[in-house]
């Protein structure tokens, strides 16, 4: 039988490295807002008749329009750029399709999206409320679920070791994606929230798989330490939690390779954020409760 | 207890098949159905607008917020109807005390023209005049200055517009208010007898004739525009409705069509393979086991796309992936029932009684991480907008139909066919 808890310092502390790291790039790299959020024009166009390269495309619209703040990326096919900049009034955005197609050729419009900046401090707003409702709702629901094992572990232990585990499932894959996102330019926006909000969803399953086996266990091998009955709990659940993600696992993979490009990170983050709920999970969750005893 | 499960599987078995022909444009019948309900696809998959106007309230009382909302929002329907988007959505938000009507046009081939004719839709407001002296001072003299109070009848209350010819050979605007607005346009033409009455249209004192006497009927002249043409055009968009509140842009979000048909094409591919990834590792790992959780996870995507059809979820690319997220997250119960079993087993229990051993035993598990779901989902779903939205509705769909599918359905299923199996060759 494998030993967690004689390891349980290990684990926690590969938790707290990769916590630490996470910190940390989200203080150096920091984010840049999406438009959603900090208002702003997204202006996809596919160039159809003519190549124009990034530079190209960023000094014609500097010099007609005069636009200050702008970012000209290539997207993945041919001919098709992303123009960023802030918030452009329905006038300006036809007068200048207009030049575009006057000066360019066929120029098509894929995407066009404007965003005041209320919307996008509503929005933001709403976030930042959804993200602390999930966090404590889960957290309160388990620490209700488990209200009747109340000997020798208090539920609102299992709350608050399930709220340690879901802090670190976020964290993680957010200090990733600071790190992407200074090197490929991407953005905080609803999407990250979203991805970042399911992961939290789903990688509280497979604790609850284990909180629910150390329940049982509790009294099942009624006088056994706690440390054991976490030990046999993990070992008996192990293949389940390994298998209930792998399935999670296997689709994620499937959109992200065969997926819209559109939706890519959406999907990576959750992929991340999955297997590193399942390490949560099973490595961190049960030896925070021992911690938890132990005072 | 036998024939139970079997007129249960049955009545499900019969539901699938129905719900595949539902949900299947290709299918003979479902092509059929499709004709009359078809699939509701985001505007982000056949591309589209959405589009939020935020609201200018602040000239109006605070008891009539929600009808003048409500008129603005029957207004730009009649608008867009008028150039014909195949079902445009229309719906009133509130944030504080910001009024806002968002806007969907799925399917719209020629955005700018959509927005230039919901930005042309004028606004008309009657305002009384109240003649304010302004006092004389060290270097001007006493003046008269014009304050306008706008009244409570505005274009929301037109009914038509005509275009007519003064005496001179001028254009008049002729209107005809519905019967609501006949009488607040005679109220307001009683107590301002012998006063001048402001027409504004789109913020623009247009005329401020004087009121001889108080006009019953519901019919108003609108004199002052000097151009025939532009009054021609005035009479147009008065007949397309006119707005109680002047509306501005806030918001827009463009999609081409080419772009989301691409999308749609490559997640559905994704979610096929993902599928079929997902019962080949289940049938490997679990052989017989898997094969049935297999059967019910086809039952379960062919039973959730028609709730999704029945109760006309719009499926945006969100939505779409958040249903292949729920297709890995179906055989998560089965799993946790199988290792059950399998543990049971081991302690030499019989098939039949160590599947229902594992059905029982995983159940907690199973509703605890579920609800944690639903919660998170329902919070998704409160606080998003727009496109994804669709991902936290079709996870939540999801999540219930697939507690009925792994469980209900893999339990009748195994009883039937797999625990009886044992039996005999026991």
């Amino acid at each position: 039988m494998f030993d967690l808890i004689k390891y349980k310092n290990l684990f926690i502390g590969i938790s707290l490295v990769m916590l630490t790291l996470a910190i940390i790039s989200i203080f150096t790299y920091g984010f840049k807002e999406g438009i959603d959020f900090a208002g702003g024009t997204l202006w996809q166009v596919r160039f159809s008749s003519q190549e124009v390269s990034v530079p190209e495309l960023e000094t014609y619209l500097k010099t007609t329009f005069g636009i200050e703040n702008l970012l000209v990326t290539a997207g993945s096919e041919n001919g098709v750029m992303m123009i960023r900049t802030n918030e452009l009034s329905e006038n300006q955005h036809q007068e200048y399709m207009t030049q575009l197609q006057e000066n360019f050729g066929q120029v098509e419009e894929l995407r066009f999206e404007s965003i005041g900046p209320v919307i996008g401090a509503e929005l933001k707003s709403k976030a930042i409320w959804a993200f602390i409702l999930v966090l404590f709702g889960i957290s309160l629901y388990i620490a209700f679920a488990f209200r009747k094992v109340s000997y020798p572990v208090s539920s609102w232990k299992y709350g608050i070791a399930t709220l340690i585990c879901l802090f670190h499932d976020a964290i993680i894959p957010t200090g990733l994606y600071a790190w992407w996102g200074s090197m490929k330019g991407l953005e905080i926006d609803t999407n990250f929230i979203v991805a970042i909000l399911t992961i939290m969803g789903f990688s509280v399953h497979d604790t609850i798989v284990v909180f629910d086996r150390i329940r049982e266990n509790l009294i099942v091998h009624k006088g056994k330490k706690l440390g054991e009955i976490i030990n046999i709990s993990i070992n008996q659940t192990f293949a389940r939690s390994i298998n209930t993600t792998l399935t999670l696992v296997i689709v994620l993979i499937a959109l992200y390779l065969f997926g819209a490009a559109t939706l890519s990170y959406f999907v990576l983050l959750i992929l991340i954020g999955t297997i590193i709920g399942t390490y949560s999970s099973i490595f961190m969750a049960s030896p925070l409760l021992t911690y938890l005893q132990n005072k | 207890m036998k024939s139970k499960n079997l007129s249960l599987f049955i009545l499900v078995l019969m539901l699938t098949v129905l719900a595949v022909f539902f949900v299947y444009p290709k299918a003979p019948i479902g092509g059929y159905i499709s004709q009359y309900m078809p699939w509701k696809l985001g505007l982000d998959l056949v591309g589209g607008s959405y589009l939020v106007y935020e609201v200018d309230m602040s000239n109006i009382a605070s008891a009539d917020k929600d009808s003048v909302i409500n008129g603005l929002r029957d207004v730009i329907e009649k608008r867009v109807n008028l150039f014909g988007v195949a079902e445009p959505r229309i719906t009133t938000s509130r944030a504080g005390e910001n009024y806002r009507l968002n806007v969907e046009l799925a399917g719209i081939k020629d955005v700018k023209e959509a927005i230039n004719q919901i930005g042309e839709t004028p606004f008309l407001q009657f305002a009384e005049v109240n003649q304010v002296e302004i006092p004389a001072t060290a270097t001007t003299s006493a003046t008269q200055a014009q304050e306008f109070i706008p009244s409570e009848l505005n274009g929301r209350y037109i009914k038509g517009a005509q275009l007519t010819l003064s005496d001179l050979g001028m254009p008049l605007v002729s209107i005809e208010f519905n019967a609501e607005g006949a009488k607040l346009f005679e109220e307001l033409t009683r107590k301002n007898i012998g006063k001048p009455l402001a027409i504004f249209l789109d913020n623009n004192l247009i005329s401020a004739p004087r009121v001889d006497e108080a006009i019953a009927g519901g019919r108003a002249q609108i004199t002052g525009i000097n151009d025939a043409k532009e009054a021609k055009l005035l009479v147009e968009r008065f007949n397309a409705g006119a707005l109680p509140a002047p509306i501005k842009l806030i918001n827009q979000q463009t999609v081409s069509a080419s772009l989301g048909q691409d999308s749609l094409q490559k997640t559905i591919w994704a979610g096929l393979l993902g599928t079929l990834a997902v019962m080949l590792f289940i049938v490997l790992y679990y052989h017989g086991l898997g094969f049935f959780a297999s059967i019910a996870l086809f039952m379960y995507i062919a039973l959730t796309l028609a709730v999704f059809k029945v109760f006309s979820v719009t499926m945006s690319l969100a939505g779409i992936a958040g249903f292949v997220l729920s297709i890995g997250m179906a055989v998560d119960a089965n799993v946790l029932i199988f290792e059950r079993t399998k543990e049971e087993m081991k302690k030499g229990l019989q098939r039949i009684t160590s599947l229902d051993e594992g059905f029982r035993r995983a159940w907690t598990s199973i509703r605890d991480s579920n609800l944690t779901t639903i919660l998170t989902t329902i919070i998704l779903y409160n606080f998003t907008s727009g496109f994804v939205k669709g991902f936290a509705l079709t996870l939540l769909i999801g999540v219930l139909v697939s507690m009925f599918t792994a469980i209900t359905v893999t339990r009748n299923l195994l009883r039937i066919f797999y625990a009886k199996d044992l039996v005999v060759k026991k």
